[in-house]
């Protein structure tokens, strides 16, 4: 295991994401496909934390200086904190299907377009 | 006592005011059809007929005009332009026949006029007509009297047009317009030649101002000008003439201009408007006769516009349109008289003539009162209906065709006079013209006399107009005095005025050769010849000869009028076509030559390359727009697929050549 393979596992799901989020017309699909991308961005972000710094530490041991260190953690953090940004837009962004479902009866993206008319 | 610089403005001044005065207060503010805007108008001008006399009076035994510094209106670069009054001998008859014409013809208007919607409207006109004219007789500056030469054919235009609801008449005031404005440009580039060689004039001792009338009468007799120059200026001036007289080629308008109120025909063809040409000729007569290219010019045309107009006069129906085509064909008598250097006959025939043709226009519209037509085919027998109307119509008839001893017969004699003295080869052939002219003058002025007032009366209106809806009533009866008494007034000036050229003795107060001699002054030198008798007898024979045609033809029936117009089909179609020039002008100049081809190029121009230019432009941008709009679904997920394509694209470039 190492960095480069999990940069393309993470590429190969963003993309996936991304052509669900493009070409989709259920709302709940893109929906489904903007997760994917997230954690996509989010294996990314673990996998760079736990090989860079390490990595970087282990190839100057003397180097224990702060800024080194601070940046230890980083990525987790930023990938605890996009999974909870998702869970609260996913609940956002359902709730904004239901609303539009009640008015239109139709959760396509394409019929959505009052405000071009 | 000489007049005051002042009273002369107002000869000007009162008609002017006279119209302000009838167009912003009497029209808004007083019921439209009160007779005040008659009688303002009289007052004006028959004050200023008194101050017109008073400023005739100032001027008698005076060779120089009065010598009245014009006054600074503006600065056209270092060449001033002032306005001013040039009150010379010439002036001053021209303004008393202006303003007396012009009262006549307005006492005249308040009957022929009374009940129509436009009672004020055609008094504030005429003021205005008549203030222009005179304005343009006593302007000193050739820029000032431009300004009332236009001003004169507005108020031609206004009052041709005055019944501008009917077609004919809109049609016949817009034909007036047009085609003396083509005229007009003659003069107007004259006065653009003089302004743009200013040089000359200023560089004399003492300097001389190009636009001011008497410093170009002082130009051509320094003969600073060039032959050529005279010539062109001459000829410049003599356009606007030619445009405003009805003289040939530019006749056409003045029939047409019958569409307008009688009393207007009468005042445009006795004392304004074509008077106006006349007078400007005679205005710069030194210049003139500097070039005799010019005056053989002014000579010719005149001589042939007198007898082509009248061969056209014979064979007219409509009698303002046989008096229409009488005044052309005297216009041409003064354009020949001036043109031969005849300028003391040229000026003596305006003022004659200014008083009989006022009156035969009066007794047409007189006759009109009564008949209900203009049309002579449906008159006849008026003259025991209608005494006065006949009494005064025949006097100035015979005025008309030169009989002993009206006005007409002197003015006219005084012109053969001074043809066949002059010598020559041009003032041979406008001799013989003139007298050919006087044969078909007495002709047809006496055969509208016995069409109109002789034999039977045909119907009037109620014939002519025989199924074809409503007619005018037909009410035989002489009109009100206030219509007669002006004819009564002229009918005495047609046959007293032309003792005031004495040609023979002395008569009293009135001194002998009286309006050529006080014609005759420093700048334009002449003598009147002496009467000669033989002359007299030959061309009275003439008109004698004319008006016994007349008689033969159309009031003892010996010879058929029909027969002869059947005789004579070509000659009588081409004439009473009025030689196509109608046909000619609008037909071929103004739809050939002008619609289709100038305007149709320009009318390919503007379509094609202008529009075309303005559309493509239009074009380009909706197309645009509209290739641009298609990209703009409204859908974000194709935005975000470009978005990303996008991202592919500057990543593959980036890591290809980065």
């Amino acid at each position: 295991m190492n960095l480069e393979n999990i940069l393309i596992l993470s590429g190969i799901i963003f993309c996936i994401g991304l052509y669900g989020a493009l070409s989709k017309r259920s709302m709940i699909t893109i929906l489904m496909s903007i997760e994917l991308m997230f954690n996509a961005v989010n294996i990314a972000a673990v996998a760079f934390s736990r090989y860079v710094v390490p990595a970087r530490l282990a190839a100057n041991a003397a180097s224990t200086d702060e800024k080194v260190l601070q940046f230890l953690m980083t990525g987790q953090i930023f990938a605890i904190f996009i999974i909870t940004v998702a869970a609260a837009e996913v609940a956002l962004g359902l709730a904004i299907v239901i609303a539009v479902y009640r008015n239109r009866e139709t959760v396509d993206v394409s019929q959505v377009n009052l405000m071009k008319h | 006592m000489q007049i005051p610089e002042l009273a002369a403005w107002f000869i000007f001044l009162l008609p002017l005011g006279s119209f302000l005065v009838i167009i912003f207060i009497i029209r808004p503010f007083f019921n439209q059809h009160s007779k005040a805007a008659g009688y303002v108008t009289i007052l004006a001008i028959a004050a200023a007929l008194v101050l017109s006399a008073w400023a005739l009076q100032s001027t008698l035994g005076h060779d120089d005009p009065i010598g009245w510094e014009p006054h600074s209106w503006l600065n056209l670069g270092d060449l001033p332009l002032r306005l001013g009054i040039l009150m010379d001998p010439l002036t001053s008859i021209m303004v008393v026949v202006v303003s007396g014409v012009s009262l006549m013809v307005q006492i005249y208007s308040l009957g022929y006029m009374r009940g129509d919607s436009g009672y004020d409207r055609y008094f504030a006109y005429m003021s205005l007509f008549t203030a222009s004219m005179l304005g343009l007789v006593m302007a000193s500056n050739i820029v000032q009297l431009y300004v009332f030469w236009e001003l004169v054919g507005l108020c031609s235009y206004l009052l041709i047009g005055f019944w501008y609801h009917r077609p004919a008449a809109a049609a016949a005031a817009k034909k007036a317009f047009i085609v003396t404005r083509l005229g007009d440009f003659g003069f107007l580039l004259a006065i653009l030649y003089l302004f743009f060689n200013a040089g000359t004039f200023t560089s004399q001792t003492p300097p001389l101002n190009p636009l001011e009338i008497s410093d170009i009468y002082q130009a051509a007799k320094l003969g600073i000008l060039g032959s050529g120059v005279v010539t062109w200026l001459a000829i410049g001036i003599f356009a606007g003439a030619v445009g405003k007289s009805g003289q040939f080629p530019l006749h056409t308008w003045l029939p047409d201009a019958m569409e307008g109120p009688t009393p207007v025909s009468a005042l445009i063809h006795a004392a304004t408007m074509v008077a106006a040409g006349v007078f400007l000729v005679a205005r710069f007569f030194p210049l003139f006769v500097e070039s005799p290219t010019a005056m053989n010019t002014v000579a010719l045309i005149g001589g042939f516009t007198a007898v082509f107009a009248a061969s056209m006069g014979l064979v007219m129906n409509d009698i303002k349109r046989v008096l229409a085509y009488s005044t052309i064909s005297q216009l041409g008598y003064m354009m020949l008289a001036l043109g031969i250097g005849a300028y003391g006959a040229a000026i003596f025939h305006l003022f004659t003539h200014a008083f009989f043709k006022a009156l035969l226009f009066m007794g047409a519209g007189s006759v009109n009162h009564a008949s209900g037509t203009f049309d002579m085919r449906y008159m006849g027998g008026l003259r025991k209906h209608m005494p006065w109307t006949y009494a005064t119509f025949l006097i100035a008839g015979l005025s008309l065709a030169g009989i002993f001893p009206m006005a007409g017969f002197w003015s006219k004699d005084e012109i053969l006079l001074e043809a066949l003295n002059k010598g020559g080869v041009v003032s041979s052939i406008v001799f013989w013209l003139a007298l050919i002219g006087v044969f078909m003058t007495a002709f047809y002025i006496f055969r509208a006399l016995f069409m109109t007032f002789e034999s039977e009366f045909r119907g009037g209106a109620e014939a002519e107009s025989k199924g074809h809806g409503e007619a005018h009533p037909v009410h035989l009866r002489e009109s009100p005095a206030v219509m007669v008494l002006p004819m009564v007034i002229l009918g005495a000036a047609s046959l007293g005025g032309g003792f005031l050229a004495n040609p023979t003795t002395a008569l009293g107060i009135i001194p002998i050769h009286w309006i050529s001699n006080h014609l005759s002054a420093e700048t334009v030198e002449f003598h009147a010849p002496a009467f000669n008798i033989g002359l007299a007898i030959l061309s009275s024979l003439v008109a004698v000869a004319g008006i016994g045609l007349a008689y033969l033809m159309y009031h003892a029936r010996r010879v058929s009028a029909e027969n002869m117009a059947r005789r004579f089909r070509p000659a009588y179609t081409l004439l009473s076509k009025k030689y196509y020039f109608d046909e000619a002008y609008e037909d071929f100049l103004t739809t050939r030559i002008f619609y289709r081809m100038i305007s149709g190029i320009l009318d390919w121009w503007d379509r094609a390359v202008v529009d075309g230019l303005v559309d493509g432009v239009g074009w380009f941008g909706r197309n645009t727009g509209r290739a641009l709009a298609l990209l703009q679904t409204g859908q974000v997920q194709s935005y975000g697929a470009g978005i990303s394509i996008g991202i592919l694209i500057i990543l593959g470039v980036y890591f290809i050549w980065g």
